[in-house]
């Protein structure tokens, strides 16, 4: 007679809590170098929306404007876990990936001004900028359309035989969109060599996962398609850039896609125009001072005996690199008009 | 009085199948949901079954007879107080044919067979020196092989495409030929694969997504519109998608409101799009061909009536057919008449019906919606002073009502009547046979409006 498998023996095979996982290895142990990475690509993303966010006050950026403070961690440790040709494509928070993905920080901001110097030449603004050069595909806009597309992505290393794989970032209001479930039908189908990176950030806009989501572990969403889930501290780099390899080697092994559960925080609104009502400041406040990602590396590179003096350094040099894109952004002149009626379709 | 046994139809668009195989020999005893007879379309394969009971008295047409009209008598079928000698009296019209029941009330819009090679304006002229005839269906299937055969980088990818061979058998033998690395079968999702047709486009493949239907497109709008429509203007010009979505568009046969709309308007109404819609197997073959290579996503619409319809095609595989040039396919000098996918046929009847009353129509194939050949409407308005536009599609913001715009600014000092619409009724496709030939453009309504703008009563 057929056991009747309990909710927490069917659970295990699928998704490991991070924490869980790691307590019978070694913790993983960045070299110095490459915390200083960490820290420097962090805080650029760090500074970098700082910026947008006052030029945004002050009505130099239009539209909507999602910021990512808070969430830096994400991308910068899953960056480190792909090689070259490997693919990334995001939603509309998408500041942070294309910082991450190596593009430039003059060509985001200029872009966010709506300028011609722009990724996009000034036409798709804060939440659709691209980099082919770069191998970021977006910066989209619609909630979730991403994530078939970067199924296709994936779909496409697999048909050229690349080495690589796609970093699909969704958040965890996407994670209710019926297409999230069609991609991962056709992913675990198909072996696709995709990661799905769930950005669980608890608000989808002002709606807290708990009241929008029935069953609220997203690693354990691909269960029922048998795809590997795992919840992850997404505060933390080094533990996403472990998570990340892990899940790299699993999908670029044929093995087919991966969930990557990131537990995150945005300290900022939705956008800039969030009423603040659906949380409290201590809540904020308290993830910014407890597990603010930044500080988490501050105190690893501290304990490497890196000195403040080199920190600062680097600080400096982020702040250069920020007030020169915001310069950059605000003297590249507008698109002139005749773009208007280019890249609508390509020459046949 | 013997049961006459009538060629049935398989599907609602059926007009004539071959009777491949008779399984109850003249004799032999027949009980109801007993086999009698196998026949075939292009598409499919299907038994006969008998519902009534009797012996089989004679069949009426042999094994292997292929173009056997719908509702053509095939077999007598004997009752048990007949015999042999029965055979000879007048035969009972009964049908003893479940299948039968969706017999078409339409006759073919278009003449069977071979149509005469069209006068050309246009350097797709010479390919016309060496053609055969095809079907539409095969015309389809020809030039997304020869595509596939050519570029590594195309592929297939739909709902049946593979192992079914098509639910139209459009794809049929791509499978075989390229194997299931080239020639997918989804799930049943379209907004999944549709995204990640549009995926895999961006990172630089080709897809051919086929629609089992337009009309299931409308599960995947979001992605063809908002993903692969827009991005290449939203990306300063750097993520072209090189796509073309194909399927059957607008109405079959008595597939009701859900099955049967006409999407052109919709898809034409988008920058970001190229939109075909043609008639004939040969600019079937050369816009598809056309649209493969194309940079740019492609909503290629097919028409399921005209899957089966033959026309000459040409064999160099070389011939393409550029998107964005409409076709001159009856020149005349009286009136203009607008048409594209299944209404050009309608329109040619109209003309030959207009001829007869002494009125000289002249046909132009639109072949392209988006971009539009508006110097080929405008040229044909400035000889004949007289237009009248035909859809299947609905009349509001239709692609009638964009060429009685542009003809009052493109060619207003030409017209010597007000621009005609014709199109489908504003209405959802009704089932009921009646109706649905009610809602549907007909030669007739073509000939009134034609008449109108003629001040001809």
């Amino acid at each position: 007679m057929a056991k009747p498998a309990t909710r927490a023996a069917s659970r295990r095979p699928i998704a490991r809590k991070g924490a869980k996982a790691k307590r019978g290895m070694n913790r993983p142990s960045p070299t110095r170098e490459e915390l200083i990475n960490f820290y420097r690509d962090m805080l650029l993303i760090r500074r970098f929306e700082e910026k947008a966010g006052q030029m945004y006050g002050m009505g130099l950026i239009g539209g909507f404007c999602h910021l990512y403070i808070g969430q830096e961690a994400v991308v910068v440790g899953m960056q480190a876990a792909i090689n070259e040709a490997s693919t990334v494509v995001t939603s509309y928070r998408d500041h942070g990936h294309m910082l991450a993905c190596g593009m430039e920080s003059r060509g985001v901001m200029a872009e966010l001004t709506g300028r011609v110097g722009g990724y996009s030449k000034g036409k798709g603004g804060s939440m659709h900028m691209f980099s082919r050069e770069k191998n970021f595909f977006g910066g989209h806009g619609i909630v979730a359309a991403q994530v078939p597309i970067g199924t296709g992505l994936a779909f496409g290393h697999k048909y050229k035989g690349e080495d690589a794989v796609c970093l699909t970032y969704l958040g965890d209001g996407a994670a209710n969109q019926g297409q999230v479930y069609e991609s991962f039908n056709m992913a675990s189908l198909w072996k696709l060599p995709c990661i799905y990176v769930i950005e669980n950030n608890k608000y989808a806009m002002g709606t807290a996962v708990s009241r929008g989501t029935a069953g609220t572990s997203l690693a354990e969403r691909g269960a029922a398609y048998g795809i590997v889930g795992e919840e992850i501290d997404g505060m933390d780099v080094v533990a996403v850039k472990a998570a990340g390899e892990k899940a790299v080697a699993y999908a670029s092994s044929g093995k087919g896609p991966y969930i990557l559960e990131m537990k995150t925080y945005r300290y900022r609104g939705h956008s800039m125009s969030d009423p603040a009502k659906y949380r409290t400041k201590d809540e904020v406040n308290r993830m910014r001072q407890e597990h603010d990602p930044i500080d988490n590396v501050k105190a690893r590179l501290a304990e490497a005996g890196v000195s403040d003096d080199e920190l600062k350094a680097i600080d400096r040099d982020i702040r250069a690199t920020v007030t020169e894109a915001a310069d950059f952004a605000q003297s590249s002149p507008e698109p002139d008009p005749s773009e208007l009626y280019t890249d609508i379709l390509i020459e046949a | 009085m013997p049961i006459q046994i009538l060629m049935p139809a398989l599907s609602p668009t059926m007009t004539e199948g071959t009777l491949a195989k008779w399984l109850k020999a003249e004799g032999s005893a027949v009980e109801p949901g007993d086999v009698l007879a196998e026949i075939e379309t292009d598409k499919a394969t299907m038994e006969v079954e008998a519902i009534e009971e009797g012996t089989m008295g004679r069949h009426l047409v042999a094994e292997g007879t292929e173009n056997v009209a719908v509702n053509t008598p095939i077999a007598l079928l004997l009752t048990d107080s007949e015999d042999v000698s029965a055979l000879d009296q007048s035969p009972s019209p009964v049908p003893d044919v479940a299948l039968a029941s969706a017999t078409p009330t339409q006759a073919p819009a278009e003449p069977r067979g071979a149509l005469p090679t069209p006068a050309l304006d246009t350097d797709e002229e010479r390919f016309f020196a060496a053609t055969q005839i095809q079907t539409v269906r095969e015309a389809l299937r020809d030039a997304m092989a020869e595509e596939m055969r050519k570029d590594e980088l195309v592929y297939v990818m739909g709902e049946e495409v593979g192992e079914y061979q098509g639910a139209y058998k459009i794809t049929q033998g791509l499978l075989q030929e390229f194997g299931d690395k080239r020639v997918i079968d989804t799930p049943i999702t379209e907004h999944g694969f549709v995204g990640l047709a549009v995926g895999a486009a961006f990172g630089s493949l080709k897809p051919i997504i086929e629609f089992m239907t337009f009309n299931f497109s409308m599960q995947a709008i979001d992605q063809i519109i908002n993903s692969a429509a827009k991005t290449l203007y939203m990306s300063g010009g750097q993520m072209g998608c090189p796509i073309v979505f194909r399927g059957p568009n607008g109405a079959a046969s008595r597939v009701a409101a859900q099955h049967s709309q006409d999407y052109t308007s919709w898809y034409a109404h988008c920058p970001g799009l190229k939109v075909v819609a043609p008639w004939s197997a040969a600019d079937a073959k050369g816009l598809l061909k056309s649209a493969i290579r194309d940079p740019n996503p492609v909503i290629f619409l097919e028409n399921e009536v005209l899957y089966g319809q033959s026309f000459e095609v040409p064999t160099d595989s070389d011939f393409t057919v550029p998107i964005g040039r409409a076709k001159v396919v009856r020149p005349g000098a009286d009136v203009t008449v607008t048409a594209f996918s299944i209404m050009v046929g309608k329109a040619l009847e109209a003309a030959e019906m207009l001829a007869g009353e002494g009125i000289d129509a002249e046909v132009i194939d639109l072949r392209s919606i988006r971009p539009l050949d508006v110097d080929a409407i405008v040229r044909s308005v400035e000889k004949t002073n007289r237009i009248v536009s035909v859809e299947e599609g609905w009349p509001t913001c239709g692609v009638g009502s964009e060429i009685a715009a542009l003809m009052m600014e493109r060619a207003f000092d030409h017209l010597d009547a007000p621009v005609a619409r014709i199109a489908g009724e504003d209405v959802p496709m009704p089932y009921a046979a009646n109706l649905e030939q009610l809602a549907l453009p007909q030669p007739e309504s073509i000939v009134a409006a034609a008449k109108s703008v003629c001040y001809r009563e």
